[in-house]
């Protein structure tokens, strides 16, 4: 595999040797100097056409880790500006010699796109409301660092199924890796078709409440509100926020997650995001040491291998 | 005057097959010889070939006037030719719009360098804006016998029936047969689809437009027939639904024809799961049992005619995200090919539906679609359905090349084109 373009690309195997990996790297971090030569004369493009801070500054700071050269394209940068056609944006950043493109793009597929324009690695960092795969990989990492395993847990994943990449991408992750998952919401926030989606369907967060490992708290977009998918905040909130009435409800060793940024008040009040079950800031530590991860599996050596796996990471380019 | 001689083919028309050698003049533009033993100038190898009338494409984007940078007249009609095509109806959306009589006969007038007849399609409404008629009279008059708003349907149920009423008393008027061209689109259940609504786009994560809008849109436009009595033609059917009503309607004696394209005959949704924007389609590509109902209705003449929606784009349109790119594909130059080679219909299936089907809808019947015998107009397709190639950028007529099956092999092949007695494709190869 030369790029990360979505997690139906991969397999659960993939998906635990990347966490092992992961698991290197979040050694690294807790170093005094927490940098490893590992891609050291390598560049990195982070071509974010969609404004990202947090995804960007993530990946921005696991390339850095890894001593990588770090360019970036934002939005309304005039290498993005609108007008010119994404094969020749693409093409002009590939000619500048670059090892990985790090896409972020409000259109769905745009990863795929770009890699017939390019021979650097593609890594997806969210497309539209198609997938976005390192944050699958960080949450996937965080509930196995506090359960252990994703075998045979249970999650529900909360909210705007239709219009989410981290639904998406985390439906597939979780299931790869052995849990169930329940996605819970009305049907209009759900994709018209659900056909060989590997979940059940709950209309009723109550239903399943008492009985989760993992309820997964999707962001509602307030242009939803009001719009026919959904009546009111007052409404959502009633029937699938995360409430003070449901944390009650809620197993004490139930883990309460969330991709970010948190809309506090609807789907989950002000006060839930600081319960003690809550890792919504374990979720953005690890995306550090999974998007470290990726890049030295991409950049450093043109694929996903599942030899490297007990290379060292703090040898770096010297591994290979 | 040259005298060119097509040798060793079959003939296949309204009559059936019989091998014969066909004999045509440039001078005249008709055949002049059908049998064997036949005099000329020139000839042209058909062995193994089909010689059938040449085909006739109701629902073609010409692009000229005014999106020159897509594809001009010549290019489209190059296009045209080297797919079998004699004739093919250039949809109104060109800018000017054609609604109105003196744009009418400026497109009729850009013949495209003669390689193939540019039939205008008249607007229906004015500037296709679904809200006043266009003057359906004048256009009437100016030799339109199509009248359609291109990608457009009349969304408006009630100016929808006013609009057909007046066509009906137009036809009334002039004593010739005139026809409503709409698609099957319906906005308020469309969407901002811009695929297939199933299991595909929900797992692309993005938005699509349901089978409903169709099965909807066609009940609207069989009643809008039957109420004001016009001829409906329904283009670029996708559905398994709408093959079925349209079966009915027909039945019911209702005025309505169909056409289907070779890519909805050819492909699924599933062709979009690799975000390839030259499978973007209006109405979108549909499952498999969509696809097996349309082959099925083309086999029982439900569905009168393979219209290709040929809408050619220049490279940087298509070069977009999936989401942003517009609709449309390229049609003429494969349209044989690809359903010879992906779905199981013969030649002897097709070519009623490309040839003399489309011809009588488009009131083109004396001209084109014409049995093969001796005095009738010399417009022929010289198929070869043995003949294996590659779709390349240089197997379009233009320079667009935003074709499904850019880079695909094929099976079966046009050899030769006659247009007006000229050879103008000789082994699939234009001469200009």
């Amino acid at each position: 595999m030369r790029h990360l373009l979505s997690i139906a690309d991969l397999t659960g195997d993939d998906l635990e040797h990347l966490m092992r990996l992961t698991d290197q790297f979040a050694e690294v971090q807790k170093a005094d100097v927490p940098k490893v030569p590992a891609l050291r004369g390598k560049t990195i493009v982070m071509a974010f056409f969609e404004d990202s801070t947090r995804t960007r500054t993530s990946f921005d700071l696991a390339a850095r880790r890894l001593s990588a050269d770090v360019i970036t394209f934002s939005a309304g940068s005039s290498a993005v500006k609108k007008g010119e056609s994404l094969r020749d944006t693409v093409e002009t950043i590939s000619a500048m010699g670059v090892d990985a493109i790090v896409v972020r793009h409000a259109g769905s597929g745009v990863p795929r796109q770009i890699t017939a324009w390019t021979d650097a690695a593609v890594v997806n960092a969210g497309d539209g409301w198609h997938q976005h795969p390192t944050q699958a990989l960080l949450d996937a990492y965080t509930i196995r660092q506090r359960l252990g395993s994703l075998a045979g847990t249970r999650i529900a994943i909360c909210g705007d199924i239709n219009h989410s990449r981290v639904a998406r991408s985390n439906i597939e992750a979780f299931t790869k890796l052995g849990a169930e998952v329940i996605i819970v919401g009305p049907q209009t926030l759900f994709p018209a078709s659900l056909s060989g989606w590997p979940v059940k369907v709950e209309p009723d967060l109550d239903a399943v409440l008492g009985d989760l490992d993992v309820l997964y708290l999707l962001r509602i977009q307030q242009e939803r509100l009001g719009a026919p998918v959904l009546p009111s905040l007052r409404e959502y909130r009633a029937r699938y926020g995360l409430t003070a009435a449901r944390l009650d409800r809620l197993r004490d060793d139930a883990l309460i997650m969330h991709p970010g940024p948190m809309n506090r008040g609807v789907e989950i009040d002000p006060h839930a995001a600081d319960d003690p079950r809550a890792v919504i800031i374990d979720q953005v530590a690890a995306g550090v040491p999974v998007r470290m991860a990726v890049l030295y599996q991409l950049a450093g050596h043109g694929q996903f291998e599942a030899d490297v796996v007990d290379a060292p990471a703090t040898d770096g380019e010297g591994a290979r | 005057m040259t005298v060119t001689v097509i040798t060793g083919g079959t003939i296949l028309d309204q009559s059936g097959r019989r091998d014969a050698d066909v004999a045509v003049d440039n001078a005249s533009g008709l055949i002049v010889g059908v049998g064997s033993g036949l005099d000329g100038d020139e000839t042209l190898d058909a062995s193994g070939c089909v010689v059938s009338p040449a085909f006739v494409d109701l629902d073609v984007h010409v692009r000229e006037p005014g999106f020159e940078g897509a594809a001009t007249a010549l290019e489209t009609s190059r296009g045209a030719a080297l797919g079998g095509f004699g004739a093919i109806v250039a949809m109104p959306d060109t800018d000017p719009c054609a609604d109105e009589a003196a744009v009418l006969t400026d497109v009729a007038r850009r013949s495209g360098g003669g390689l193939a007849a540019i039939v205008p399609a008249a607007a229906l409404t004015a500037r296709r804006a679904g809200t006043g008629l266009a003057p359906l009279g004048e256009l009437a008059e100016a030799g339109a016998r199509i009248f359609t708003d291109g990608d457009r349907r009349i969304t408006d149920g009630g100016i929808a029936r006013r609009v057909l009423e007046y066509l009906r008393s137009v036809e009334d008027a002039a004593g010739v047969e005139l026809v409503a061209a709409q698609p099957p689109l319906r906005p308020d259940l469309d969407g901002a689809g811009v695929m297939h609504e199933g299991m595909w786009s929900a797992g692309m994560g993005l938005p699509g437009a349901p089978s409903l809008a169709e099965e909807l849109a066609v009940a609207e436009l069989i009643g809008l027939s039957r109420i004001t009595g016009a001829a409906i033609h329904i283009q670029q059917v996708s559905t398994a639904a709408a093959v079925a009503a349209i079966d009915a309607a027909k039945a019911d004696g209702v005025r309505v024809t169909a056409e289907v394209s070779p890519h909805h005959l050819t492909l699924v949704d599933e062709a979009a799961s690799g975000y390839d924007p030259n499978v973007k389609l209006r109405p979108p590509l549909r499952p498999a049992p969509d696809r097996e109902a349309l082959v099925d209705g083309l086999r029982r003449g439900v569905i009168d005619a393979v219209a290709t929606r040929h809408a050619p784009w220049p490279a940087d349109a298509k070069e977009q995200p999936f989401a942003d790119a517009p609709f449309g594909a390229l049609g003429l130059e494969t349209a044989v090919a690809s359903i010879l080679t992906l779905t199981d219909l013969t030649i002897d299936e097709i070519v009623p539906a490309l040839s003399w089907g489309p011809a009588a809808i488009a009131g083109l019947g004396a001209d084109h679609g014409t049995p093969i015998v001796v005095d009738r107009p010399a417009n022929l397709a010289v198929i070869d359905p043995a003949e294996s190639w590659t779709v390349e950028r240089a197997s379009f007529g233009g320079h667009a090349a935003n074709s499904p099956f850019l880079g695909r092999e094929l099976t079966g092949r046009v050899r030769h084109t006659i247009h007006r007695g000229d050879a103008v494709v000789v082994n699939a190869k234009a001469v200009r």
